[in-house]
């Protein structure tokens, strides 16, 4: 049974183990160590790249397979067919970037025109980037923070429902605070909810054993019926509406817009202090040392005398709670109200955004900004080019396959193997 | 490491166990005390409860039952009370689980009691409903069962069921042809758990990640491809043939078991035979010895000369088949065209079942049963005009399975290496 | 059928574990395969039974040249083999376990014809004596009913040669007996038994010849009638104590751990720990000496707050050591725990991590959740020249040291504070020479400083040359203490096999076992 038990231990890619600067700032006159650093750096960079051109290459294809008339053109036509191949795949992919980040030209000739107008359009795009990156960096550090410990978190999508649930509520119940008092106290709330809804898949692994991952995905279940039934109540929902929707949130809770007229909002600096909070929790303080020493090897964890269910469920307190900030982010950034099915997936997506991130913090920013691109540039695609904005959700389940197996990618790109051959693997079963 | 008692010790496993029969015993008095007062005593004394038993022009009609609401109600808490008072003094031993069934039934008659105060409730419609929402959770349970006696955990049922869905209404409509859409289902079924299983198996995938992958994969693939293809060709491509109902000779006539039972379209005696075939299979023949043995304890199937690699890979794509087979319910089998993520979950409620059901077909069949059941009821709800939120009844088959997994009420045991994967030494 | 091995040798990464093994089995015999722990037994037996391939040398059946590519091959070859730990499967009933792989069915789609291997089992049960209720699920059953059901498996595949590995390293004395009158059953039937086994009274009683393992080559082939257990306890572990550490006389000062009784059961829920007593003083090395599975990773968890005893007292000068792992550390215990990979460090962890790696939330490595790196780096500065750990970093990851090193990092970490009491398990398992030295030297310096000290070993070299006493334990109790005076390699190993030296008898702790809660070892 030991045997077995040893496989619980948590490995999703073999990078961050080794790559990651231990609990000490770097010494200089290793200059050798630091120079592997550089390499394994670019090692941890390099297969999430390759990830990442596989699936836009599988994506490319899905595109060409799916016109109708393409593929009538391979028969008439096959050398005009691959032109008109690529130059589809390259609008579709172009459409998305320039959704994403904008039109470098238009960028440029705004810069200097000093025209508010023409600059405020020009960054469109990008803010659009930073509203969908927002909730993405912490749900993505909610799934990172729970992998480090061994746990998969399958739930940031119903915690960040909960968090939404209680931010909204915070937002419109108190009236007449100032806003440096209101607004702290609904993002907390946001926080508090989604830790709630954390707190019970981590108590029940840490008290019965019950899998992590069954547990939150029915969690996520019940939070939409939760939410659903509480947007009916009298409480909850909007005077005078029949639909499911809550009351506006007070201005003074409002997160407010990062420049005027465009809509990324000071949510993002909170996204970006929870990454160098996790960074910190994780790397520099003592609970993080716990949580990466259960993660790795919980007998060794336990043999040192640390607590397996402590950190089993302070992690998925903290990780709830950093979905929960996500929605929080989300409702009192954006529209102020929440309403079912607000959220596209984000906490879905916070998975694909923490394997990709390799589940270091700064890997799950870089990550949340390349998935935000590719949501806020999805949207403009299709009505530029008539691609379905789902192409996206392809590309990043591919990229998950190609992240999950990097046995495959090598294949692929027929890189050899590193040292630790089979270290992809990481098992864990149901039950207890 | 004070001195511990010697004397008479109980392992721990003992101790648990028999807090957890007190654990239940508590819950089955609340239950009773909780149906008397909301099912009893917030009924007045008089009212009786309706239930239709035959449609009117039924060959063979029944009268109407009719009980005194109230009454009814607290006969019933007093069953469950009695049951909860020996629960907590001696435990049932061994047959809990019959007690829990008596209980869930009697809370659930006091429950439709209580809704039909007053009124008549079609008793035979709403069992009717029941069969027809648990059949793809049904199929899901069962593409679960095969998966994970092998040892593979299968969380990507519910990509399976909508790729089902999707690819049978394609084929189906493109060629007129709703058995060749049924065919198609099955096979891109399977063709999504080969890949699984090469990503389990071969790569050594975390099985929960290449579930999840093909999950999100499925959803991305069908919404993108129904903006692609079926929006501007809704016609030649999202108008399958239906598959009607097929009344069995003389069985569909027998008062409401008839309707509820055999007069079903082909999908539902499929699962049907398909539940008996797999039950028999995995428990009566070599085919399912085997398998168990690869779910319980690969290394010992393989030193007796079991292919442990064959047994799963073979067992992911049935698996994954029958659940491409229960995808086709969705359209060709139900609505018709297909409408982006309409398995809405059910994939999900499928894996409860098979939990719920102890990893046994027919087990998890009648947890299907029970789901569909809290489905059919919520999707009454605004007729029969009844104060509980539709939505605290679309949770309980998560709620459930939650409770089941935590081993708060029973044991669910999953097969030993479920989701491990196997290494040849 | 005759079974010959002939030159066999096999090599894994950095060992030789078979070097030119011969081995012959004839018809009809118990072939004694007799060594320590490591000595090559195992690797032998599954080379034979095609789960390894040897690197050299080959197998003959009746003088026949025979290759198998896995275990399938050998159960063809009329093979059976009884493993150490059980390949049965726990909720499958007797029946559908023997019959596994090799099912009866009946009709075109296979269904089980359970009836009519039931009625096989119970043919063959009854002919050899195994008693078996061919319904019962194996989970229910005790382990040596387990085993039954091992050897019927065998037999109800028509193995001609059975291996048993270790077969009563999990029974009781009665249960011993019972193996034993099964396999003289099997043999006067014409079936060949491979007996694998370090018990020398168990070879003496039931084998037709013996050949001993000593770390991996064959030390010498004899039978019963021309062997005693002295001769044989030579062959088995070697006259010549290799290691020497140098070390004054100990100068034993307060008793600062007691164990009073201590009951502690394993998983099965047997009294792994059988009412055990013992002291170390300060000042003092107490060696514990014994084959594995006896207890010993009980008492050591039981010690360091990692299981829960049953019954008993631990007392650490005098007062009760509290019950959680962290508790037990800052009462000042050092602990080299037995599994150096899986226990003691965290692989992917760096050196200067895993030096902390039980300290790390008190000062001066933390103050409240805040890690001090500059602290954690100047300790593993310091330690790693201290105890001259080979790592080009400290902030490599501990899993890419030598084995050697890594226990450095262990015991650097656990003696580089004020200890009153050191449990080492195992602690030069794997290592090479000079570890091996320096780990000693480490521990008898500690011990020079006044701690107490409790080595936990099965190498009896180890054993005697860091004892101040010897002690021996045997089913989960100390069957004797000896002075490394006394504490020859024979008469260890006759203690260590469960035989003791006055007598000449097996120890029969069952019957001695005090009546206070007592219930049989395994029952």
């Amino acid at each position: 049974m030991a045997d077995e038990s040893r496989h619980q231990e948590l490995e999703t890619t073999e990078a961050p183990a080794s790559a990651e600067p231990a609990a000490s700032p770097p010494v200089p006159e290793a200059a050798e160590a630091s120079g592997n650093r550089v390499l394994s750096a670019l090692r941890g960079i390099l297969l999430p790249a390759l990830a990442l051109l596989a699936a836009f290459a599988v994506g490319a294809i899905i595109i060409i397979v799916t016109d109708f008339d393409l593929l009538g053109q391979w028969g008439s036509d096959p050398i005009g067919a691959i032109g008109a191949s690529w130059s589809s795949v390259m609008r579709t992919y172009g459409a998305l970037l320039r959704g994403s980040i904008g039109d470098p030209g238009a960028l440029f000739s705004a810069l200097f025109s000093a025209d508010w107008e023409a600059l405020r359009r020009a960054f469109g795009p990008l803010s659009e980037t930073i509203v969908s990156a927002t909730p993405l960096i912490l749900t993505g550090l909610s799934v990172a923070l729970a992998f480090r410990v061994g746990l998969f978190n399958i739930g940031a999508e119903g915690q960040l429902y909960l968090g939404s649930l209680f931010a909204v509520i915070a937002g419109f119940t108190f009236v007449g605070m100032p806003w440096f008092i209101h607004l702290p106290i609904a993002v907390a709330a946001g926080f508090l909810g989604g830790a709630v809804w954390g707190f019970i898949p981590g108590l029940l692994k840490a008290r019965t054993g019950a899998h992590e991952v069954i547990v939150t995905i029915m969690l996520n279940f019940v939070s939409y019926n939760l939410i659903n039934w509480a947007l009916k109540t009298e409480f909850v929902q909007r005077e005078g509406r029949p639909d499911p929707i809550s009351k506006i949130v007070e201005p003074s809770a409002v997160i407010p817009p990062l420049i005027d007229g465009l809509r990324a909002h000071w949510g993002i600096v909170i996204a970006l202090l929870a990454a160098v909070g996790v960074w910190w929790l994780l790397f520099r303080s003592t609970k993080g040392f716990e949580f990466r020493a259960v993660g790795f090897n919980p007998r060794a964890a336990r043999y040192a005398g640390m607590s397996i269910s402590w950190a089993t469920v302070l992690s998925m307190v903290t990780a709830g709670g950093l979905a929960g900030l996500a929605g929080a982010a989300v409702i009192l950034g954006g529209s102020g109200t929440l309403s079912p099915g607000f959220s596209p997936g984000y906490g879905f997506d916070g998975i694909v955004v923490a394997l990709v991130g390799a589940t270091r913090p700064l890997g799950v920013v870089a990550a949340a900004f390349l998935f935000g691109a590719l949501r806020a540039g999805a949207t403009p695609m299709q009505a530029a080019t008539g691609t379905p904005i789902d192409i996206v959700v392809v590309i990043q389940a591919l990229v998950i396959m190609f992240i999950a197996a990097p046995a495959l990618v090598r294949a692929i790109f027929r890189i050899r193997a590193e040292r630790r051959m089979g270290s992809e693997v990481f098992a864990k079963g149901w039950g207890s | 490491m004070t001195a511990a008692p010697a004397a008479p010790v109980m392992t721990r496993a003992e101790r648990r166990l028999r807090t957890r029969q007190r654990i239940l015993g508590v819950v089955y008095l609340l239950l009773a005390v909780g149906m008397v007062l909301a099912f009893g005593v917030s009924v007045g004394g008089d009212a009786s409860s309706s239930f239709g038993l035959t449609a009117p022009t039924a060959p063979i009609a029944l009268p109407n039952l009719v009980v005194p609401s109230a009454t009814t109600a607290y006969l019933l808490a007093a069953v469950v009370a009695f049951a909860g008072a020996v629960q907590l003094t001696r435990g049932f031993g061994t047959r809990w689980a019959v007690v829990l069934g008596l209980v869930a039934f009697a809370f659930v008659f006091a429950f439709l009691t209580w809704v039909a105060a007053g009124q008549s409730m079609n008793l035979t419609g709403l069992l009717e409903t029941t069969v027809q929402r648990s059949v793809p959770i049904a199929f899901g349970a069962l593409s679960g069962v095969l998966c994970e006696r092998a040892g593979v955990v299968n969380i990507a049922i519910e990509g399976m069921l909508l790729s089902g869905a999707f690819v049978s209404a394609v084929v189906a409509s493109a060629f007129d042809n709703p058995w060749l859409g049924m065919l198609a289902a099955i096979l891109v079924g399977g063709l999504l758990a080969a890949l699984l299983a090469v990503l389990a198996i071969r790569y050594r995938v975390d099985q929960i990640i290449a579930g999840f992958f093909i999950n999100i994969l499925v959803a991305g693939l069908t919404a993108f491809l129904s903006v692609r293809l079926l929006q501007p060709y809704q016609n030649e491509l999202n108008t399958p043939e239906r598959l009607g109902p097929i009344a069995i000779p003389f069985l569909s006539d027998i008062p409401v078991l008839g309707p509820v039972l055999f007069r079903h379209n082909i999908f539902v005696y499929l699962l049907f035979g398909l539940i008996i075939v797999i039950h028999l299979g995995l428990f009566y023949t070599r085919w399912g010895l085997r398998v168990r043995a690869v779910g319980e304890h690969p290394k010992a199937a393989d030193t007796v000369g079991v292919n442990v690699y064959w047994v799963r890979y073979s067992n992911v794509i049935m698996g994954g088949m029958v659940a491409g087979l229960g995808g086709a319910f969705f359209t060709i089998g139900s609505t018709g065209g297909f409408e982006r993520e309409m398995t809405a979950g059910r994939g999900y409620i499928g894996l409860a079942a098979m939990i719920f059901g102890g990893w046994n077909p027919i087990g998890g069949f009648l947890a299907a049963l029970v789901f569909g059941f809290a489905d059919a009821i919520q999707s009454r709800l605004s007729i029969l005009s009844i104060a509980i939120p539709s939505e605290f009844l679309l949770m309980v088959p998560y709620v459930v399975t939650i409770i089941v997994v935590a081993g708060l009420v029973g044991r669910a045991r999953a097969p030993a290496a479920d989701g491990k994967p196997y290494v040849k030494e | 059928m005759k079974l010959e091995l002939r030159g066999i040798t096999k090599r894994f990464p950095g060992v030789v574990a078979n070097r030119d093994v011969d081995l012959i089995v004839q018809a009809g015999e118990i072939h004694a395969l007799l060594g320590e722990n490591g000595a090559g037994k195992s690797t032998l037996m599954n080379v034979l039974y095609g789960l390894y391939r040897p690197d050299d040398g080959e197998i003959l059946i009746d003088d026949r040249v025979v290759a198998f590519d896995g275990p399938g091959d050998a159960i063809d070859a009329g093979i059976g083999m009884v493993h150490q730990h059980f390949m049965l499967v726990p909720v499958f009933t007797v029946t559908e376990n023997v019959m596994l792989g090799v099912e009866t069915t009946r009709g075109p789609l296979g269904q089980l014809d359970r009836r009519a291997a039931r009625e096989r089992i119970v043919e063959i049960s009854e002919r050899h004596g195994l008693h078996i209720d061919p319904d019962a699920t194996v989970e229910d059953l005790p382990v040596g009913v387990r085993q039954r059901v091992e050897i019927i498996k065998t037999l109800y595949r028509q193995s001609n040669v059975l291996i048993l590995d270790e077969p009563s390293a999990v029974l009781t004395p009665q249960e011993t007996e019972d193996l034993f009158a099964v396999m003289r059953s099997l043999v006067a039937t014409g079936t060949s038994i491979v007996f694998i086994t370090h018990k020398l009274n168990e070879v003496l009683e039931v084998a037709d010849r013996i050949t001993v393992l000593r770390r991996g080559t064959v030390a010498g082939t004899t039978t019963p009638a021309e062997a005693n257990r002295e001769e044989l306890a030579a062959m088995m572990v070697g006259r010549d104590v290799q290691l020497v550490v140098d070390r004054t006389p100990a100068q034993p000062g307060e008793p600062i751990l007691e164990v009073r009784d201590l009951v502690v059961r394993d998983e099965r829920g047997h009294n792994a720990v059988n009412h055990l007593d013992l002291t170390v003083r300060a000042g003092e090395i107490l060696a514990i000496a014994g084959v594995q599975g006896n207890g010993q990773s009980e008492l050591v968890e039981a010690i360091t707050g990692l299981r829960e005893p049953d019954a008993g007292d631990v007392l650490l000068a005098g007062q009760p050591l509290a019950d959680t792992p962290r508790d037990v550390f800052e009462a000042g215990v050092a602990h080299v725990p037995e599994d150096r990979m899986e226990d003691g460090l965290i692989a992917d962890f760096t050196v200067a991590d895993n030096l902390v790696l039980n300290s790390y939330w008190q000062p001066p490595f933390a103050s409240g959740l805040r890690l001090h790196g500059e602290a954690i780096v100047s300790n593993a500065e310091t330690l790693v020249g201290e105890y001259d750990i080979r790592t080009p970093s400290i902030f490599n990851p501990v899993g890419n040291l030598s084995g050697g090193n890594q226990q450095k990092v262990i015991a650097a970490r656990e003696f580089s504070r004020p200890i009153k009491l050191i449990v080492a398990a195992q602690p030069t398992r794997g290592l090479d020479v000079g570890s091996i030295e320096y780990i000693h030297r480490r521990i008898v310096a500690k011990r020079d400083e006044g701690a107490a000290v409790l080595i936990v070993s099965s190498e009896l070299d180890e054993v005697v040359a860091l004892g101040d006493r010897i002690a021996v334990m045997y089913r989960g109790r100390i069957v004797d203490t000896l002075s490394p005076e006394e504490a020859t390699p024979e008469r260890l190993g006759l203690l260590m096999g469960g035989a003791h030296p006055e007598d000449g008898e097996p120890v029969d702790l069952v019957g001695t076992a005090p009546a206070a809660g007592s219930e049989p070892s395994d029952g």
